[in-house]
């Protein structure tokens, strides 16, 4: 489990592999809504942690088809599903690689595009921990819509489709988490829904990615 | 006959019409399809037992 | 006997072609029924006026786009454990039918909001829950026309329903969470907007009558359609095989 892992991270990190694509688009989001809604500084502050959280959600959703695309092609997932490893830990496994590539990063970078939003101080801490702990569920959610299109040609916009709707409680929990950190209120509420849909997705959405991609492997 | 419906008329009317127009294009549409299904399956299924 | 003896394709067809006439018969006597006796012959609500005549379409509407996914689920769930083509393709009949009811709610909704909210649409819980239905709608008939082996795209449509089951619940309680809103409670058990001239805490019986038989009409409706669509689906899917058959031999 631990080579998967390792392979998928080099493969990610190499040229090519999409890695540091993502932060890129988020960068890039985060600046371009300023010049789409005006450069009010009370306007952004007040919208900061909501476009933080649309920020890195797109993010991660621009990089999801990568999971399973390169060795759906050169045949290396069939290889995997004939390894002794279960299918459900090598779904876990791929959605943790796209966590370390993509969703870590964005909660990295986000506090520093925060300053360009203006974010209220008291915004940071929750805008990170929202981030931390909502992005594994939105790698897993994806990790489940990849696996569903895999063996379509061009997935990708119908993936978007599939996968957005499902990401709307992550959303709403997440960003109402750094909105009222960021207002000064208490956030114990959003932050336990939020923390409770994550746990859930990454306990049981594995077991619906892997029986969806060994019917795609039939 | 037409009742009366007040400043609100349109709005009442405009939702009857969408609603029934929708529901009318469902129908119409399920109708078609159907149709076009049966004959294509009696058209493949004649055709084979010819061939047979 | 047992139900799922009709899980056979023939026999399917065959009972529901006997059927299907009078289904669509009641459906349309119900709906004209229930409709006509509420849009012309039952008085206006004393604060909402002739806008409760909107209500004989919106109640039924909403519901069917609820139950019609609730169906669904059910759907899945037989194709998953009993493996009836039957059950996976009147899933997918009824799909298109579930979002056409969500669109009507939605329609029928906004013109009732303009004139009683003063807008046409606001981010309230039940308007938000019912868009992202609506968005569960068009991904699961996406899936189902993107993928052309049937046996496959009845599987993975089956577990997205699933899944988006459960996250579709999931939203609806974030969203209320999220938002409390403008729209009334489920009204037609308990509610006072629209009690009409009593005070009783339930929707008057002067509208409560004729909208139970429009919402009768939309049932039959829903279950003439998906009769006809899942035999539209099982011809062409007959047709289909038949082809193949031929040219590989």
């Amino acid at each position: 489990m631990i080579a998967l892992l390792m392979r998928d991270l080099r493969l990610a990190v190499r040229a090519g592999g999409g890695f540091g694509l993502g932060l890129a688009f988020f960068l890039i989001v985060t600046v371009l809504v300023p010049f789409g809604v005006g450069p009010e500084n009370e306007l952004l502050s007040k919208i900061a942690p909501g476009v933080l959280w649309i920020g890195a959600l797109l993010a991660c959703l621009l990089s999801l088809d990568r999971i399973f695309a390169l060795d759906w092609e050169d045949g290396s997932l069939d290889l995997l599903a004939t390894a002794p490893l279960p299918m459900e830990g090598i779904v876990s496994i791929k959605a943790l690689a796209h966590w370390i590539t993509t969703g870590l990063p964005l909660v990295l970078a986000a506090p520093a595009l925060g300053v360009l939003l203006s974010l209220p101080p008291t915004g940071y801490l929750w805008v990170v921990v929202s981030l931390l702990l909502g992005t594994p569920a939105l790698s897993v959610i994806g990790t489940f819509g990849a696996a569903l299109t895999v063996s379509l040609k061009r997935g990708g916009l119908l993936m978007s489709l599939l996968v957005l709707p499902l990401y709307v409680p992550t959303l709403i929990f997440g960003a109402e988490v750094a909105r009222r950190g960021a207002m000064g209120l208490t956030v114990e509420t959003p932050l336990l829904m939020l923390a409770g849909i994550s746990f859930g997705a990454i306990a049981l959405l594995p077991f619906a990615s892997a029986a969806v991609l060994r019917i795609n492997l039939r | 006959m037409m009742p009366d419906l007040g400043k609100y008329a349109d709005v009442v009317l405009a939702s009857y019409v969408v609603s029934l127009g929708l529901i009318v294009v469902l129908v119409v549409a399920s109708v078609l399809r159907s149709r076009k299904a049966k004959a294509d399956l009696q058209k493949i299924e004649a055709r084979l037992k010819d061939g047979a | 006997m047992s139900i799922w003896k009709y899980a056979n394709p023939v026999t399917f067809i065959r009972t529901t072609d006997r059927l299907l006439p009078w289904l669509s018969v009641a459906a349309v006597l119900c709906l004209a029924t229930g409709l006509i006796w509420g849009f012309f012959f039952t008085p206006d609500d004393f604060r909402q006026g002739s806008t409760v005549k909107i209500i004989y379409l919106h109640v039924p509407s909403a519901l069917m786009a609820i139950n019609i996914w609730l169906m669904m689920l059910v759907a899945s769930l037989v194709w998953i454990v009993r493996r009836h083509h039957v059950s996976a393709l009147a899933a997918r009949a009824a799909a298109p039918i579930g979002a056409t009811m969500t669109v009507i709610a939605l329609a029928t909704g906004a013109l009732w909001g303009q004139p009683m909210w003063g807008t046409w649409w606001v981010w309230d819980p039940r308007l938000t829950s019912f868009l992202i239905l609506f968005l569960f709608y068009l991904g699961y008939i996406a899936l189902w026309s993107a993928i052309e082996d049937d046996d496959t795209a009845a599987d993975l449509t089956s577990i997205l329903c699933l899944v988006g089951s459960v996250f579709a619940i999931l939203s609806r309680y974030a969203v209320n969470f999220w938002n409390q809103g403008l729209h009334q409670g489920a009204s037609v058990m308990r509610a006072g907007a629209i009690t009409g001239s009593d005070t009783e805490e339930k929707v008057s019986n002067v509208f409560f009558y004729p909208m139970a038989v429009s919402a009768l009409g939309f049932i039959l409706l829903f279950v003439a359609l998906v009769f006809l669509r899942t035999q539209t689906e099982i011809r062409t899917r007959r047709a289909r095989a038949l082809l193949a058959r031929e040219q590989s031999t």
